[in-house]
């Protein structure tokens, strides 16, 4: 039923190896993309004009940074990064610096998305805090980020998907994963079989991030329950 | 005491100067429940605002309790709004705090230990007889039980003054009245002075002791709420007391004349006494009469007859009765 090629790659586990290099790139990516992103989304939330601390210039600048990163198609981005990765790192190459791409890809896009979070909430919720004396770290820590956490954890499972396509294309500069499997093994040898199980499975590891992460929102919000 | 002294406030934009509120002076005093009415877009929320601080006033002075708190810094002022609760319109509950956490916040935010905190929730629950519903979240609750829940979360840091923005603006009106009679049990159990923003008459009448009303930013009239109602000076005063004012005066037909009752006269059949001994029939446009403090008080617009020898007979009728009357144009 399937090629021989494919038989071979799974025996050596080659394809196990693939999904779980695609899952362990996706999910440290995502994790450390969030330890830059989160503060640096509150930070574009407060400092903006309607926020709790305006302060337009930080805002302005944090925001043209942001959007710099986030116009460079990923692929370009990964090339140019290069000399970046070789700094952190130590290499250019494999998935430790593709590591470092989806992570300087992901934070700004993980920044927005955080912004977009926390801008749900209520500006009742925050006014009301205030009124209570609240101090803007209290605000921060006790409303908007609790408040904001139903939405947060979407925007979380949306870049998650995201880092996921981008670490596709990690076989350019030599990472692994299904996307080099369906690249090398598939594409440039022919076995079209080995493309289309390639993308059976990253539609599958897409769909359990998906709905896994839309039950713990469903289940964090009480919003809802009734 | 809150006092307001030339408070304005100017929003500035990049076409030109919003004024909000031009040259308040108010003075609330303790254990009182202090009214401000006004249409919306007057500036009462703005005026509220200014109080806790929320909005800065552009120049003024808020004393409160004989200290000017336009002068803090912004530590000691988080520290004051902790004495100052604050409801609001929309109720602004945590949504992802259930309703005994919610009322814990304050405390939380002023470093209250979680045990003791817990205790005083629970004991304000009860008070705004909500004690079952601790565990329950604000989407499971009602408008009035979110209120309710939003003054025990006001209360929460025993503060002497309780700020109300519209707070029974988004309920109904038996809802309204159950709200404003928690209000007046905890302004007189407790003795927390209220401040009450509101656009609705009854709500100044059912809870206020005094009223200040509002109107294009300044403050127009303000009184005891039982005066400011049997004789209002201003034009939005007598509007908002009789909010029906416009559609009523713009019938045709003859004069109208708007008469005042006070206690006295409010039980008396005035107006059968007028028509039979005037012979002549007159139309009742409006009719209103409100309770203040035991005195009852009433509002009544009439149209005369067209007929000019029975305008003028009613006209001296009501002199000679010592009926208050003014002709509404």
């Amino acid at each position: 039923m399937f090629s021989e090629m494919f038989y071979k790659l799974w025996d050596n586990n080659l394809i196990q190896m693939g999904i779980w290099e695609t899952i362990y790139m996706t999910v440290i990516s995502t994790a450390v993309a969030y330890l830059l992103g989160l503060p640096l989304g509150i930070i574009l939330n407060v400092t903006d004009d309607k926020g709790i601390c305006p302060m337009r210039w930080l805002n302005r600048v944090l925001s043209v940074v942001v959007n710099f990163f986030r116009s460079i198609p990923f692929i370009i981005l990964m090339i140019a990064m290069l000399p970046v990765a070789k700094l952190i790192v130590g290499t250019s190459l494999g998935n430790k610096a593709t590591i470092v791409m989806l992570i300087i890809a992901a934070a700004p896009y993980v920044a927005r998305m955080v912004e977009s979070s926390i801008k749900e909430v209520n500006s009742g919720i925050i006014e009301a805090a205030q009124s209570m004396g609240a101090s803007n770290f209290q605000i921060i820590r006790k409303v908007l980020l609790p408040e904001a956490k139903p939405s947060l954890i979407v925007g979380a499972v949306i870049s998650m998907v995201t880092v996921l396509g981008y670490s596709a294309m990690a076989s350019t500069i030599g990472g692994k994963g299904l996307g080099q499997i369906a690249v090398v093994y598939g594409h440039q040898r022919g076995n079209s079989d080995i493309i289309w199980i390639c993308v059976f499975l990253t539609v599958i590891i897409v769909q359990i991030i998906q709905e896994l992460g839309m039950y713990i929102a469903r289940r964090t919000d009480k919003r809802v329950r009734n | 005491m809150i006092e307001l002294k030339h408070m304005c406030k100017t929003y500035k934009t990049s076409g030109r100067d919003i004024v909000a509120l031009d040259d308040i002076n108010l003075k609330i005093e303790d254990g009182e429940i202090f009214g401000i009415i006004g249409l919306s877009g007057a500036g009462k929320s703005t005026l509220v605002r200014c109080i806790n601080l929320l909005e800065k006033p552009t120049s003024g002075d808020v004393i409160i309790d004989g200290k000017n708190i336009t002068a803090l810094k912004k530590k000691e002022l988080l520290k004051l709004r902790e004495s100052i609760g604050m409801i609001f319109q929309g109720f602004n509950l945590l949504e992802q705090r259930n309703v005994l956490k919610n009322v814990c916040f304050p405390m939380e935010i002023a470093g209250v230990g979680k045990k003791d905190a817990e205790k005083r929730a629970k004991e304000l629950l009860e008070i705004v007889s909500l004690g079952d519903r601790a565990e329950s979240y604000p989407s499971q609750l009602s408008g009035g039980q979110k209120q309710r829940v939003a003054i025990a979360r006001a209360l929460a840091m025993k503060p002497k003054y309780l700020l109300c923005d519209e707070a029974t603006s988004a309920l109904d009106p038996t809802t309204t009245r159950s709200i404003l009679e928690l209000l007046k049990e905890i302004n007189q159990k407790m003795g927390v002075t209220i401040v009450v923003i509101t656009h609705e008459m009854k709500v100044i009448d059912q809870i206020c002791d005094r009223v200040a009303v509002i109107d294009n930013s300044r403050i127009a009239e303000e009184g005891k709420v039982s005066d400011v109602f049997a004789k209002p000076k201003s034009s939005i005063a007598r509007e908002l007391i009789i909010p029906q004012d416009r559609a009523v005066l713009d019938t045709k037909g003859g004069r109208k004349l708007r008469l005042t009752f006070n206690n006295h006269y409010s039980n008396a059949p005035v107006i059968s006494n007028m028509v039979l001994e005037c012979q002549a029939p007159v139309n009742i446009l409006f009719a209103d009469t409100r309770e203040f403090e035991g005195a009852i008080y009433g509002h009544m617009i009439i149209e005369l007859p067209k007929d000019s020898r029975q305008e003028d007979k009613i006209i001296s009728w009501l002199k000679e009765s010592n009926i208050q009357w003014r002709e509404e144009d």
